[in-house]
């Protein structure tokens, strides 16, 4: 049986990689009664999502949006 | 570099560059801007600077018109994104001994998010984030955001900016950065967890 510690890890792998089917199978029972680890799941997307919006310039966007009609 | 770049920037005439480029202040601004980002990736004044002339002259070359600044930054950034990322997959020196030594140390810090039997600590344990597209629309959230990059140890950072911000694959940050696929899995691990944990005290999950 895999610990959050392991877990994690598999979660974060699966941002680099597709996970075997028996890691796949780990997560989900893992998941379906770890909160912390199904949140970090979702989080790790996040940070994704959010990394991209920065690299796009969003940290600027709300005060360059009025200089639209240039 | 730079005398090239000076002598392709003089042939161009006024009206085929972007008006925003022709604004000092805002030109000033973004130069810092890309000057910042690219030197936390390379590591070296001269390579940053380089890539941050080669994105802005990029830019200038196939000057277009654009809506405005936001949308003109971010391709100039895209520009720049893809410099770095061609000047890391051809550069094979990264990782110092010191570093090294230091990864010890992080790990520690990591540790202590679990308990000894791998299971979260109670106090640690992710809490569920509400409204993450709010915060991507929020200045403050972005002031949060740099300060938990900057409390990554350096090591962490650039290898999670190489794969988030850069887009590198697994096996180019391997390359480039001499390190393991599970060295690498390891550390994006770690800034993950540290990261997360930092949005969530910060700003998710504030009290009071």
């Amino acid at each position: 049986m895999k610990k959050c510690r392991d877990i994690t890890r598999l979660l974060s792998e699966a941002q680099e990689r597709e996970l075997t089917p028996s890691e796949r199978i780990s997560v989900k029972l893992h998941t379906l009664i770890c909160s912390g680890c199904r949140n970090f799941g979702s989080q790790v997307d996040i940070l994704r999502r959010i990394s991209r919006a920065y690299v796009r310039g969003a940290a600027d966007e709300p005060q360059r949006e009025e200089d639209s009609g240039d | 570099m730079s005398e090239s770049t000076a002598q392709n920037a003089g042939k161009l005439s006024d009206d085929t560059v972007p008006s925003a480029l022709m604004d000092g202040e805002f030109l000033q601004q973004l130069r810092q801007q890309m000057y910042r980002f690219s030197l936390l990736q390379l590591d070296d004044p001269q390579l940053a600077e380089d890539a941050v002339q080669e994105a802005l002259l990029g830019a200038l070359r196939n000057a277009r018109t654009f809506g405005g600044r936001a949308a003109l930054k971010t391709w100039v950034f895209a520009i720049l994104k893809n410099k770095i990322a061609d000047t890391l997959r051809q550069r094979h020196r990264f990782v110092d001994a010191d570093q090294l030594l230091r990864s010890d140390a992080e790990e520690d810090i990591v540790d202590t998010l679990f308990k000894e039997s791998g299971h979260w600590h109670r106090q640690e344990r992710p809490a569920h984030w509400e409204n993450p597209e709010s915060a991507i629309r929020d200045k403050h959230f972005w002031r949060i955001f740099e300060a938990c990059l900057e409390h990554l140890p350096a090591r962490q950072a650039k290898v999670f900016m190489m794969r988030e911000f850069i887009e590198l694959e697994s096996h180019e940050i391997c390359a480039a950065a001499e390190i393991s696929v599970t060295n690498l899995n390891v550390i994006l691990h770690r800034a993950r967890l540290r990261l997360r944990e930092c949005l969530e005290n910060n700003w998710f999950i504030r009290e009071g």
